[in-house]
């Protein structure tokens, strides 16, 4: 049995973290080429996590499913990037910024990471800037920055709409920086297939070589994942095609507990989906928030244009109901408002599930000019999608699943249960709680593999024996015995041989997450769905259908066998929802509300974080709860009226 | 809308490939080209047939994986967009719709429209960065650029690295992918540093991989799904004339 021990150093919160790197153990430089770190992923978290090691002089092997590094889905990140620099001389400070996030993720996340978190948000601008990335500048040659949602500071730099790109290319260009020394080498269209275990620690992958088919092993004395999150268990989300939680699932099996599964983001302004071919939702970046405001008809069944709707006949919702935050709340709280319209008949456009975001205030006010500075690639995106001009008329926007809070759980130092495994980025669960703040992703990926993880896993390697220097080998009975167990699995899988593609069961699977695991939940639906979804598994063992070889490319089977982990997962996801019996961050527990019809969270049950530890196929799982300690903030209920 | 699609069939990089017609029908105006080819792959599995490879991921134009080329031209015929942006509503019902993976010989062909882009890889390799180390780095305000500069940085920077301009180039030339990144890091101060190197590294490892050179055809400018504009190509033959001159 698995006891969770955060390992929080000791010490009043702003000094826990020099103490901490106080009392790490180093290892010397004539060390550090004798240890292999694998990193498998390359997005802001992977990619700079493999070459902030590789300047250490660790040799470091990285993997990536992608035909680049470059490709990693990071560089869809649009808004920005938050950091308490205080630019804005608008009173941002570091406790600020902690404040902020802690309570914008209701209070689920642990102190003493969120304020590590701020504390080095700081130096990623600094690290940002010296790579070259072009962000946004005033007149004077000065960081411009911009508001983002749940902040009522301006601390968001960001580059045009590109914001994630730019930082990935930094990292990756950094990356390949170390590739050509040749300290890095760089595995790409690799998909991690398992971990391999031995000796209780973490000690290689097991992965296919997606061109050839083959399947590769290579050994570590740590293995970092930095895979990204899961919410394509929905099907449609904003999330890349191929963004899977294969990797961490695999690991869950491996003995790394799962944290918070239930956790997912639904972000207020995706552009609504248009039929059912569609293969993904497009986010719209919150920064948009800014300038547009949100409104429905006030009558239910107005369906005049909206420029022809005017004045009093706009219900200009956040506004009315969250004076002090307006269009800027959280964005649990724009997408819960957005359904709830939506329910009471005010939906707008031909599907009705949609609201307006709306620019011609700002447009008469600052001049077309100055917004398409600011969003011209968001909106030229916006008219390519829908072939209509957000220029002229409102935007319809929707929420889509966006990005999982919950991960593999990991300590202060990033590690997860399972000894010699990392998780960095989306993949771990550490900083967002139950809701994650606009422009902070991209501050908690490069915190983890630029400032953080370098030094945690310094700590880590320094209490194993340096090898000699030469690949570790990675065909050891361990590795043998994984191998094994995979080919068996891939075999099983293409095995099947049904009729029906993979995709029509991730569609039935999807939405039935979306209905009964989506905004808000409750016992029944979630009772409903533990019954549906082994139901839907079943099935797609007995009919799903892999054509051709998997002796090559074959995207048919990379893709049904990340579908078939998904079946798996959103069991536990839908399991975890259904213990938390409290309303909090992202989602409305309908049985825990206030009576005005607001999310009640409940600290007495559930002030703590949830991670399942894995028996064994067919077993039911085991809860593990680590309390919250909150020595600093005072809990309060969220209010942004 | 109904088409006829003219697809390229390749087993693996060593096999001969040939076109394959295929039908599909009933697709809507907001279908996407990415999306259409999807319904065309569901289509084949549940016949049994092997699905086209083609890779894609993001779907909203900016992780640059989707490439191929469409009635001859990559991404299709629309401006400033990539292959995941073009919807079917740009088209005839009825049309007949060719389509290829890049043809550059850097890029060889790993089944049907995937291609193996690692070439411009090698290229950022070679000197695509500034040679900063994590940490240490100085205040991001502590080097006041100039918006005008950094704008410009951004305009080239955006580059997806999708390979549309080596692809449709007659000469398979990578200069306007390598130029988009010498324009973005020697506008920057930051950059500017070790400019004279970056330029003589990149432009050697982009001849090593085989790519061939400008004759401002300017075909890579009108293909760019982000616009990038050939002037840049300009500058990087007048960097690299200067750095191979004066470069010790």
């Amino acid at each position: 049995m698995i006891i969770l021990d955060a390992k929080i150093p000791a010490g009043p919160l702003a000094s826990k973290w020099d103490n901490h790197r106080r009392n790490q153990r180093l290892v010397s430089p004539a060390n550090k080429g004798k240890y292999h770190v694998l990193v498998v992923g390359t997005g802001l978290a992977g990619a700079s996590a493999a070459a902030s090691l590789a300047e250490l002089g660790y040799n470091v092997s990285s993997f990536c499913l992608q035909d680049s590094p470059r490709r990693a889905h990071s560089i869809a990140a649009q808004g920005g990037i938050n950091a308490a620099k205080n630019y804005a001389n608008d009173n941002d400070s570091v406790y600020r910024l902690f404040h902020d996030t802690i309570k914008g993720g209701d209070f689920r996340s642990r102190e003493a990471n969120v304020y590590r978190l701020a504390q080095v948000s700081s130096a990623i601008i600094d690290q940002c800037a010296a790579q070259g990335v072009p962000f946004a500048r005033d007149y004077g040659g000065a960081l411009e920055t911009r508001s983002f949602g749940g902040a009522q500071v301006s601390r968001t730099f960001y580059a045009r709409g590109q914001t994630g790109q730019q930082l990935l290319i930094g990292a990756y260009s950094a990356l390949m920086r170390q590739v050509h020394t040749g300290q890095v080498k760089l595995f790409p269209r690799r998909e991690v297939m398992d971990l391999v275990v031995e000796d209780g620690r973490a000690c290689g992958v097991v992965v296919r070589n997606l061109v050839t088919g083959k399947l590769e092993t290579y050994a570590g004395d740590a293995v970092i994942l930095a895979t990204g999150g899961y919410t394509n268990v929905f099907e449609l989300s904003t999330n890349a095609l191929s963004c899977n939680v294969s990797a961490l699932w695999a690991a869950y099996k491996q003995g790394a507990c799962f944290a918070n599964p239930c956790y997912t983001q639904i972000h207020p302004t995706c552009i609504p989906r248009s039929g059912p071919h569609q293969s993904k939702l497009v986010l719209m970046s919150e920064s948009l928030r800014n300038d547009g405001r949100i409104w429905v008809p006030r009558k239910a069944g107005d369906k005049r244009p909206p420029n022809a709707i005017q004045g009093a006949d706009r219900y200009y919702y956040l506004e009315e109901k969250y004076p002090s935050f307006g269009n800027l709340v959280p964005r649990d709280v724009a997408s819960r408002n957005a359904k709830a319209m939506v329910d009471q008949g005010l939906g707008v456009g031909p599907s009705g599930h949609a609201v307006y975001l709306d620019f011609a205030e700002a447009i008469a006010r600052q001049g077309e000019s100055v917004i398409r500075e600011k969003y011209g690639n968001l909106f030229e995106m916006y008219q390519r999608i829908t072939a209509e001009n957000p220029y002229a008329q409102p935007m319809r926007i929707y929420p889509a699943p966006h990005y999982a809070m919950g991960g593999l759980w990991v300590d202060y130092n990033l590690m997860t249960t399972l000894p010699g495994l990392f998780a960095l980025g989306e993949a771990n669960f550490s900083d967002h709680g139950a809701n994650r703040l606009g422009a902070s992703a991209l501050m908690q990926g490069l915190a983890d593999g630029y400032f953080i993880a370098p030094y945690t896993i310094s700590g880590y390697l320094a209490g194993l024996k340096p090898g000699t220097g030469k690949a570790p080998a990675a065909d050891t009975p361990a590795f043998q015995a994984t191998l094994a167990a995979v080919s068996q699995k891939m075999a099983k899988l293409t095995g099947v041989n049904g009729q029906v593609p993979a995709s029509q069961f991730h569609r039935e699977l999807g939405l039935l997450m979306w209905d009964l695991c989506g905004m808000s939940r409750e016992e029944a639906g979630l009772k409903q769905a533990l019954t549906k979804i082994p139901d839907i598994r079943e099935r797609f063992w007995k009919q799903v259908r892999v054509p051709g070889s998997i002796d090559n490319l074959n995207q048919t089977f990379e893709y049904t066998r990340r579908v078939a982990d998904y079946l798996e997962f959103a069991e536990l996801l839908v399991n975890d929802a259904l213990e938390r019996r409290e309303s909090c961050g992202c989602h409305l527990r309908v049985e825990s509300q206030t009576p005005e019809g607001e999310a009640k969270r409940d600290d007495e049950h559930f002030r703590h974080v949830a991670a399942w530890e894995f028996q064994g196929e067919g077993k039911a799982p085991v809860r593990h709860a680590e309390p919250l300690e909150f020595e600093t903030v005072q809990l309060a209920a969220r209010s942004y009226k | 809308m109904n088409f006829t699609l003219k697809i390229w069939r390749q087993r693996d990089g060593s096999s001969t490939g040939a076109f394959t017609e295929y039908s599909v029908k009933e697709i809507t105006p907001d279908f996407s080209f990415m999306e259409m080819l999807d319904l065309l792959n569901h289509d084949l599995i549940a016949r049994g047939e092997e699905p086209v490879a083609f890779d894609s991921d993001c779907r909203e134009g900016i992780c640059g994986t989707c490439c191929i080329v469409i009635n001859g031209r990559p991404h299709g015929h629309e401006r400033g967009g990539t292959v995941c942006q073009l919807h079917m509503r740009s088209f005839q019902d009825g049309d007949h719709i060719t389509i290829e993976p890049l043809r550059v010989g850097s890029f060889p062909i790993v089944r049907d429209l995937v291609v193996d882009r690692s070439a411009f890889d090698s290229i950022i390799a070679a000197g695509g960065y500034v040679s900063v180390k994590t940490g240490g780095a100085p205040d991001a305000n502590a080097i006041p650029i100039l918006k005008d500069e950094a704008e410009a940085a951004m305009d080239v920077a955006q580059c997806i690295g999708c390979g549309a301009c080596a692809a449709v180039c007659k000469n398979a030339a990578a200069m306007l992918f390598v130029s988009a990144k010498l324009g973005h890091l020697s506008r920057l101060p930051q950059g500017r540093v070790e400019w004279k190197h970056r330029v003589l590294d990149m432009v050697t490892a982009m001849d090593k991989a085989g790519f061939g050179n400008c004759t401002n055809e300017g075909e890579c400018e009108a293909t760019c799904p982000k616009e990038i504009k050939m002037r840049n190509i300009a500058r990087m033959n007048q960097q690299f004339l200067r750095a191979a001159l004066t470069h010790r």
